[in-house]
C-alpha cells in the first residue's frame, strides 16, 4: 500500500530548496509518506512522478465535502475500519426522506423540533433526500422549498433535464446530485461538472454500482458518493460493508473509496422501529448518509446517542463543561455533590441523581476528562482541585454547605475539610448505583 | 471489470452453545464471519431473541408491556405468554425480588417462581440473578440444581463469585455457564480461564461481556465486542470463542430518556417510544457489533429485533 518515504524522495528535485516548508527533501519525503502533507507542496516536482505518486498516496478513501456555510459537511475520509484501530472521522449525517406530493414545510416543521446539544455537540437533521417522482415542474418546486432552509440537498433524481432544472435553483448551496446511473452516467457527469456538485451513483447490484463508479472516474469525476442501497435490507449491508471494506483494505480498491447514502425510507418504509435498528447498524457499519422518513426525538436521542459515542476519539475522552449543574429542581439551598468532568461518569452520575428525586446541585470541576480514580491517580481530582473550584465557582452562588464526594476518593474528605472551612463533607457510595438509595436515606434523616 | 471483493471469511470460529432441550433447544455462535456478513460466509445460527420477565411480575413495566401480559395472573401465565411472543426464541427469568436491597426474597420462594415458570413453558431458558454477588453465589447454585435437565443458562458467573456458581451450573447439573465481565476483552478472557480451570467445557460456557445503553459510554461496548470477535476470528484465541449474550432490556429502560415522563419532558413525546427506542437501538448495535443473543422486554423490539435478523440472514 503505502509508499517509503524513500520511493518518494526519488522522485524529488534533491536541492533542498525549502520552499515546500520542510528543511530538506528527505524530511519532505517523509511527511508525504506519512500521510501529513500533499506531494503537491513541491514546486519543482514533474508532472510524471506527480501522476505516478499522487495515486499512490492519496488517501484510499477520499473526504468529500458538500453543503456550504453552517451546513457544509465533510463525508468520509476514513481509514479504519473498526473505531479501536484508531478512530472514526467523518460522523453520519442524517437526512429527511422528501417527496414532492408531501407537505414540506410540515414535514421539515417537524423534523427541526429536534434540535439540541448533547456534549457540545449539536443533534438535529442535517440534510433532506428530495425524491423526483416523475413530474419534473413539481420537483423544482419541492427543490424550491428546501432551499435556504440551512440543510444540505440530496437531489436524488436520474432525469438529466429535471436535475438541471433542480440544480438551477439549489446549486449556490452544494447539494449532492444522486443520480448516476449506468444509464445516464455520462450527462450526469457533464450536469455534475457544470454545477460543480459531488454526483451520487447507483447501481442495479454491487458490480454495476462499481463498474458505473470506474467508468465515472475514467471521465475525470472524483467528487463521488456511493448509493449503497440495495434491493432489501440483507443487499444493503453487503454492498454498504463489502465497499468500505474494498477500499480501506491492504491493497485499496480506491473506486469504492467514497461514502456511501443509505437509504431506510426504501428498504424498511414507514417503519419506524426498523428504521432505529438499522440506523443504529448503519452507524456501526459504514453509513456516511442515512435517510429516514423523518427525525423525532424517539429516534434523536438514541441515534445521536450512539453516533457521539462510536465518533469519539479513543485518545480523547468526552469532557462535559465544569460548573453547577442543577437536578430535579435544585436551589441555593440544595445540598452539593461534585464529581469529575468525564462524560460517562457525568452522565452516570447525573441519571442516577435524576432518579433519586433529590434536589441537588452537580459539581463538575475540571479533571482532564478523567474517571474518578484515574484523575485523582493523575492528580487531576485533588483536595485542592475541589476546594478551589468551591471556593471560587460555588460559594458565591449556592448557601448549602454539605459536600458529598464520591466514595472512591473517600481519602480526600479530611484534606478536603481542612482547605474549606464551615463545610461538611460527605462521603458517598462507591458506586453510581447505590447513589438513590443513598441519598434517600440522608433525606429521610434530615441530613441534607 | 466487476467488483472483486475479497471473501472475509477466516479459518477460525466462534464456538457453538446449545440450551434447551427437546425440539425447541437452540444453538447460538459457530460463525467463521463477522456479524452479518453472510456475503463472506453463510450464519449457520442466526442470533436469538429472548424475553425477560421478572418474579416481581408487570407493575413496574411500561404500559405496552404490561398490555400485552393482559390477564396473566400467575408467573406461569406470564412465562407462557412470553415464550408466545411474536419473535421469541427463549426466556429469561430475571430473580431481581432476592435482591436484599429490594424485596429481599428467601431463595425457597425464588425456586418456587423457577419451578412455575420451568413447568410451564418449553422454550429454553435463561435464569438471571438479582445482581447482588452474596445472594447470587446462593440463588444461582440452587436454581442449577432445580432446573437440572433443562439444559439453562445461568446469568451469571462473576470473576467475585465464579467459583461456586461456575461449579454448580457448569459441572454438578450440566448447565450453561454465562460468565459476566464489564467491557473489557482482559477481563473477559480471564474469566474464561478461570472458569475453564474449574473444569467447565468451553461449549457449556457463554460470555455476558457487558454493556451499556447507546448514548452512555457504548464505544466501550462496541470496541470489546469488536476486539473479541477480532481476537477470536482472526488470532483463533479459544479462551474468546465463546458466543455473547447480551441482557439489554435492563439498562435500555433506566437510562434518562426511557425514563422520563412526558410531563417533565413534553417536547420528547411519548415516554414508551423513547424506551421502545433505546431498547431497540442497543440491541441493533451490540447484535452488529457481536452477540449472538440479546434479552428485550418490549414487544415492539422483540418483534422489530428479530424481523431485522431474519432480514440480515
Amino acid at each position: 500500500m503505502a509508499l517509503k518515504g524513500l520511493d518518494i524522495f526519488k522522485h524529488t528535485p534533491k536541492t533542498n530548496c525549502k520552499e515546500c516548508g520542510s528543511p530538506t527533501c528527505m524530511a519532505f519525503s517523509m511527511k508525504v509518506a506519512q500521510g501529513a502533507v500533499d506531494i503537491t507542496k513541491c514546486p519543482h516536482i514533474s508532472e510524471e512522478a506527480l501522476a505516478a505518486l499522487s495515486e499512490a498516496t492519496a488517501p484510499p478513501m477520499k473526504s468529500i465535502k458538500v453543503g456550504t456555510g453552517d451546513a457544509e459537511y465533510t463525508l468520509g475520509g476514513e481509514t479504519v475500519l473498526a473505531r479501536h484501530e484508531k478512530t472514526f472521522v467523518s460522523k453520519p449525517r442524517f437526512a429527511v426522506n422528501l417527496t414532492p406530493d408531501m407537505d414540506i414545510d410540515a414535514v421539515l416543521a417537524e423534523a427541526n423540533k429536534v434540535d439540541y446539544d448533547r456534549i457540545g455537540e449539536r443533534m438535529h437533521a442535517e440534510m433532506v433526500y428530495v425524491e423526483f417522482t416523475g413530474d419534473a415542474a413539481a420537483y423544482t418546486e419541492a427543490v424550491k422549498k428546501v432551499t435556504g432552509k440551512g440543510k444540505t440537498i440530496i437531489l436524488a433524481c436520474k432525469d438529466v433535464a429535471a436535475a438541471k432544472a433542480a440544480l438551477d435553483v439549489c446549486k449556490a448551496e452544494k447539494p449532492i446530485l444522486c443520480g448516476a446511473d449506468a444509464s445516464n452516467y455520462a450527462e450526469m457527469v457533464e450536469v455534475a461538472k457544470a454545477a460543480e456538485v459531488v454526483l451520487g451513483v447507483t447501481g442495479a447490484d454491487i458490480n454495476d454500482l462499481y463498474d458505473t463508479t470506474a467508468a465515472i472516474e475514467k471521465l475525470g469525476y472524483k467528487e463521488l458518493v456511493l448509493d449503497t442501497t440495495g434491493k432489501d435490507i440483507k443487499e444493503t449491508f453487503a454492498i454498504t460493508v463489502q465497499a468500505r471494506r474494498a477500499c480501506l483494505a491492504k491493497e485499496p480498491d480506491r473506486t469504492f473509496g467514497y461514502p456511501s447514502i443509505v437509504n431506510l425510507s426504501k428498504i424498511a418504509p414507514n417503519d419506524e422501529a426498523m428504521q432505529i435498528a438499522l440506523a443504529s447498524v448503519f452507524i456501526l457499519k459504514y453509513g456516511s448518509i442515512i435517510v429516514m422518513d423523518t427525525m423525532n426525538y424517539a429516534r434523536g436521542l438514541a441515534l445521536y446517542g450512539l453516533r457521539q459515542n462510536v465518533y469519539t476519539d479513543p485518545q480523547k475522552p468526552m469532557k462535559v463543561e465544569p460548573g453547577i449543574y442543577p437536578l430535579n429542581g435544585a436551589d441555593e439551598n440544595s445540598v452539593v455533590l461534585t464529581t469529575v468532568d468525564f462524560a460517562l461518569t457525568y452522565f452516570v452520575v447525573s441519571g442516577e441523581l435524576e432518579r433519586s428525586g433529590v434536589p441537588c446541585n452537580l459539581v463538575i470541576s475540571d479533571a482532564g476528562g478523567l474517571s474518578v480514580l484515574t484523575a485523582w491517580a493523575a492528580g487531576k481530582l485533588s483536595s485542592t482541585s475541589v476546594s478551589k473550584f468551591i471556593i471560587e465557582e460555588v460559594e458565591p452562588k449556592v448557601k448549602s454547605r454539605k459536600l458529598i464526594i464520591p466514595g472512591k476518593v473517600a481519602v480526600l474528605k479530611g484534606d478536603i475539610e481542612a482547605k474549606l472551612p464551615g463545610w461538611e463533607v460527605i462521603v458517598a457510595p462507591n458506586e453510581a448505583v447505590q447513589l438513590v438509595k443513598f441519598l434517600k436515606d440522608l433525606q429521610a434523616n434530615g441530613e441534607i | 471489470m466487476p467488483f472483486n471483493g475479497k471473501s472475509g471469511k477466516f479459518n477460525a470460529s466462534i464456538g457453538t452453545v446449545e440450551f434447551g432441550c427437546g425440539e425447541k433447544a437452540i444453538k447460538i455462535g459457530g460463525e467463521n464471519v463477522l456479524p452479518f456478513y453472510t456475503f463472506d460466509a453463510p450464519i449457520e445460527n442466526a442470533p436469538k431473541v429472548g424475553v425477560m420477565i421478572s418474579d416481581l411480575g408487570l407493575e413496574a413495566e411500561p404500559a405496552g408491556v404490561k398490555a400485552y401480559y393482559e390477564g396473566c395472573t400467575t408467573m406461569a401465565d406470564i412465562a407462557k405468554k412470553a415464550a408466545a411472543m411474536p419473535g421469541a426464541d427463549f426466556v429469561c427469568l430475571k430473580l431481581e425480588g432476592a435482591d436484599p436491597n429490594g424485596e429481599n426474597k428467601s431463595t425457597e420462594d425464588c425456586m418456587t417462581v423457577v419451578k412455575e415458570v420451568i413447568d410451564a413453558i418449553d422454550v429454553p431458558l435463561v435464569i438471571a440473578g438479582c445482581k447482588n454477588v452474596t445472594k447470587d453465589a446462593e440463588l444461582l447454585t440452587k436454581a442449577s440444581e432445580v432446573a437440572q435437565g433443562k439444559n439453562v443458562i445461568i446469568l451469571a458467573a462473576k470473576e467475585e463469585d465464579y467459583k461456586g456458581i461456575g461449579a454448580a451450573a457448569g459441572l454438578a447439573y450440566n448447565q450453561k455457564v454465562g460468565a459476566e465481565s464489564a467491557v473489557d476483552i482482559n477481563l473477559a478472557k480471564q474469566l474464561n480461564v478461570l472458569i475453564s480451570q474449574l473444569g467447565v467445557a468451553p461449549s457449556n460456557i457463554v460470555m455476558h461481556v457487558g454493556t451499556a445503553t447507546v448514548g452512555y459510554g457504548f464505544e466501550y461496548v462496541v470496541s470489546t465486542m469488536d476486539r473479541i470477535k477480532a481476537a477470536a476470528l482472526s488470532q483463533n484465541d479459544a479462551q474468546l470463542q465463546m458466543p455473547i449474550i447480551t441482557p439489554v432490556a435492563d439498562e435500555a429502560w433506566n437510562v434518562k430518556e426511557a425514563m422520563a415522563s412526558e410531563e417533565d419532558m413534553p417536547e420528547w413525546g411519548a415516554q414508551e417510544a423513547r424506551g421502545v427506542s433505546m431498547e431497540v437501538s442497543t440491541a441493533a448495535s451490540v447484535l452488529a457489533s457481536g452477540s449472538n443473543a440479546v434479552i428485550l422486554k418490549h414487544p415492539t423490539s422483540v418483534a422489530t429485533i428479530s424481523k431485522m435478523i431474519k432480514e440480515l440472514m
